[in-house]
């Protein structure tokens, strides 16, 4: 400890003190367990409460099968369509100069930073009873709000930017001469997009739609505004988490819990495969 | 085919080679209008059936008030908290090497990855009175669920990753010359530190705290079920949105929308802001 009170240093002048180093380490390590770590292990530990059978009936119960079903419908009409805008968004704000490009961009990442209550709230505004288009929806018999349709906006609103935003700086960095070489070359657009631009742009394009899938999957505040808890047919799975939770219903809503927790771990394991193998080939973001 | 020659320069863009211009960006603005710019404008316009003062008189109820001071408040010292934890981490990562490090960086990204009912109810349970951390609180004396304390905890949860990614790279460029040399000038340590290491990541730590303070302000489905909701005390604004959308009080859920709407957009502007002003400074 003596070396403490030495101005000159001979650890060598860029390194902390050791025993600053394993305090830090240690509050590092502590606070990850104490706020990560734990939170995680509950879910596993309160699902298999009662025994693995427990867990299993939980989730093969008929309206926790419903609430996998729409939950896969939702994300399965959302995250495709929000792929279709990425790469439209990209090509168009990486392959041509523009006025209100850095505009366009700042739009694009605006669901970002709206609560999620806000982003179902809007639609509810729009085609509620008492929305905008409410009455006209209420004569012709269309149910937007607390049905499929809404659950499927509500999504698309909260992960809008996640591929738009993996995408646009992966596909400026990449430039445009290669697709410009094909062009002269003879290849159509569409050539040239499926032959030129897709090989380059296939991880950053899996990154993103693995982290847009994850969210589109889990959200909870959104959907919860819009589809009104009807149990066995507008519950996705974290609804019908939160009611079987409300319900006083710990196992099982642990259990339909516990795979929404493993959803969320394959996508952190694929995720940093993808950071670690292809650090290149995904946006510079996210290089380790 | 529409080759450079075919396509004029305009003031608004310059010439390309490449087809699909008009296709691509007339879809990326056809579907973010629709999505997110419509909806949007629908949310702004509905407070004012009430009226200026009703709008005034809608977000200044208590209730309302109380809300709104527990989501900022609470946002802003889960904010705290990261920024001092975050940092930490952030520099273990990055600067030393020990067992499980690789593992503990992809554990970073939990609360994105995580589904928030999901994490919700596991924080709740674990601060329960009778839960693995909640018991042991309780002994001191502290109670945690089902108080403000307990939407503080759920909120430093959600806001981690900012703080934690936003720093790493910065961190990872930092080149050690800069330490070298202040060191060899013979400042000590902490001197290197606090004048040379820390003005340099003040950006990103200033960026990171306010990525998650803006994530925790508008945060439900991890805070609700560690809340409680008692109104007055531990009821968010989010949870008063559906409250007041739950009563068909559309203009009432808006005028709040309106107000935690108006707070992220000048939270955005204030980061870009920052952005280009450390920019300009490079």
């Amino acid at each position: 400890m003596s070396d403490l009170a030495l101005p000159v240093h001979p650890r060598g002048a860029t390194q902390d003190h050791p025993v600053a180093r394993v305090l830090l380490v240690t509050t590092a390590a502590f606070f990850i367990v104490l706020f990560l770590l734990l939170p995680l292990v509950t879910v596993f530990a309160e699902a298999l409460n009662h025994g693995v059978s427990a867990a299993v009936a939980a989730i093969i119960e008929p309206d926790a099968l419903s609430a996998i079903r729409l939950t896969v419908i939702a994300a399965g009409i959302a995250v495709p369509l929000n792929l279709v805008f990425g790469l439209c968004a990209s090509w168009a704000i990486s392959k041509f100069d523009f006025r209100g490009k850095s505009f366009l961009i700042t739009l694009i990442d605006l669901p970002f930073s709206v609560s999620p209550v806000v982003s179902g709230l809007v639609y509810v505004l729009i085609f509620g009873m008492q929305g905008w288009l409410g009455p006209y929806l209420r004569d012709h018999d269309i149910k937007i709000i607390f049905a499929l349709p809404g659950i499927v906006l509500a999504t698309m609103f909260v992960t809008f930017p996640f591929i738009a935003r993996e995408l646009i700086p992966l596909m400026t960095d990449q430039g445009r001469d290669e697709e410009e070489a094909a062009t002269s070359l003879g290849a159509s657009g569409w050539q040239t997009f499926r032959r030129v631009t897709l090989p380059n742009i296939k991880w950053g394009l899996l990154y993103g739609v693995l982290l847009c899938n994850a969210r589109a999957m889990g959200e909870f505040g959104a959907v919860s505004v819009v589809s009104g808890h009807i149990r066995g047919q507008t519950n996705t799975m974290p609804l019908h988490v939160e009611v079987l939770y409300n319900d006083y219903q710990f196992v099982a809503a642990f259990a339909v819990a516990s795979l929404l927790a493993t959803l969320a771990l394959v996508t952190l394991a694929v995720k940093t495969f993808l950071e670690w193998h292809y650090a290149d080939e995904i946006a510079a973001v996210h290089k380790h | 085919m529409s080759f450079a020659g075919a396509l004029p320069s305009t003031y608004w863009r310059t010439r390309s080679a490449l087809p699909g211009f008009g296709l691509s960006l007339g879809f990326t603005v056809f579907y973010l209008s629709a999505v997110v710019l419509i909806p949007l404008a629908a949310l702004i316009i509905r407070p004012w059936e009430l009226g200026w003062s009703g709008f005034v008189e809608e977000v200044t109820a208590p209730r309302v008030l109380a809300s709104l001071k527990l989501s900022f408040g609470a946002a802003a010292v889960g904010a705290v908290l990261n920024t001092f934890f975050g940092l930490i981490v952030a520099w273990s990562l990055v600067r030393y090497n020990f067992p499980l490090k690789r593992l503990i960086d992809a554990l970073v990204d939990l609360p994105f990855a995580l589904p928030t009912a999901v994490a919700g109810i596991a924080l709740s349970s674990l601060y329960a009175p009778n839960g693995w951390l909640g018991a042991p609180l309780m002994s001191l004396g502290i109670k945690a669920a089902y108080t403000p304390l307990g939407v503080v905890i759920a909120l430093t949860f959600i806001g981690l990753p900012f703080v934690v990614r936003t720093l790493q790279p910065v961190l990872n460029d930092l080149s050690r010359d800069h330490e070298e040399a202040a060191a060899t000038l013979g400042a000590s340590r902490f001197q290197t530190l606090r004048r040379v290491v820390f003005p340099a990541l003040l950006p990103a730590l200033i960026t990171g705290a306010a990525l998650a303070f803006a994530r925790a302000v508008g945060e439900y489905g991890s805070v609700i079920f560690i809340a409680g909701n008692l109104p007055m005390r531990s009821e968010i604004a989010p949870l008063l949105i559906i409250i007041k959308l739950e009563e068909f009080d559309y203009a009432g859920a808006a005028s709040i929308g309106v107000v935690m709407l108006g707070a992220s957009f000048l939270m955005l502007f204030a980061l870009n802001g920052l952005q280009s002003f450390t920019a300009a400074r490079r």
